[in-house]
């Protein structure tokens, strides 16, 4: 229904109020994931992102970051 | 003139959502590479999606998420250059090798690198729903927000996704990159097409 934007037009998530409690810390536990069975390699895709997530920023973004700072008007 | 303290309050703002934009980025990165497969491409995508994030920064609502508000942007920005084929749907081999000479935790029931290209071949939604899910560690909830759709729709493409990729690497059909994924890659784009078509819209230049 939605047509493609580029931004959110609104507030997509609240970060603070985190009811259920399963996600403080630790990522979700067996628990927490409840009734979905997750596949062995559950746990690949996820270290797969952390590797990611781990790798050092590249110059290029610290160049970026930099140009934002000229911006600012 | 007093003018000096808005600017500089302005300022202070600007330097706010910086930091914050910063914090993210090594997550923008992961998603990015998860969704496009390539990590030129998905840093490319990466810095779009930093520059929009930055012109858009009096939208953004302290308080709220900074991850899931520019997630929206990136995959807004990636299904338009999806539109335009400027991702083929290549994988990431520099990440497949950096992961298999990493040291190990523990002996892996499948290749690291044999799952990113599996993951490769899934259409685009189901494959952000179970990136954003599997991955990110979003909630059905916020997945469904970031991608604009109901929760029912995002547990579904979820589910599919995990029964796609269980069934590949289970039949052990992960494909191989010197194929270069043709088939994959049409599927992707076919798949897109409908979604596209769904929309019912063109995306804005």
């Amino acid at each position: 229904m939605s047509e493609p934007k580029d931004f959110p037009e609104k507030v997509v998530s609240k970060a603070a109020p985190r009811k259920k409690g399963t996600r403080q810390g630790k990522p979700r536990s067996d628990a927490a994931a409840g009734k979905d069975a997750k596949p062995e390699w559950a746990d690949g895709l996820k270290r797969l992102y952390d590797s990611v997530v781990d790798e050092p920023l590249p110059d290029a973004f610290r160049d970026l970051l930099s140009r934002l700072d000229d911006d600012q008007p | 003139m007093n003018k000096g303290s808005s600017d500089s309050g302005e300022r202070r703002a600007g330097e706010g959502f910086k930091r914050e934009l910063t914090a993210v980025i090594p997550h923008l990165r992961a998603f990015a590479r998860g969704l496009c497969g390539r990590p030129d491409m998905a840093d490319d995508l990466v810095q779009e999606t930093l520059l929009k994030a930055w012109a858009a920064r009096e939208r953004f609502e302290p308080g709220t998420s900074m991850r899931a508000w520019t997630f929206v942007i990136l995959r807004n920005a990636y299904l338009t250059d999806m539109r335009r084929a400027r991702f083929r749907g290549e994988y990431d081999e520099g990440l497949a090798e950096r992961i298999l000479t990493a040291p190990a935790d523990q002996e892996d029931p499948i290749h690291l690198g044999d799952l990113h290209r599996a993951l490769q071949t899934l259409p685009p939604e189901r494959r952000e729903a179970l990136l954003l899910v599997g991955a990110g560690g979003f909630s059905y909830e916020e997945a469904a927000e970031i991608c604009g759709c109901a929760v029912g729709t995002i547990k579904s493409r979820v589910g599919r996704a995990r029964a796609a990729l269980s069934a590949m690497i289970e039949e052990g059909k992960i494909p191989r990159r010197d194929i270069s994924d043709v088939e994959a890659h049409r599927a992707i784009l076919d798949e897109l097409e409908q979604v596209s078509g769904a929309e019912g819209s063109t995306p804005a230049d």
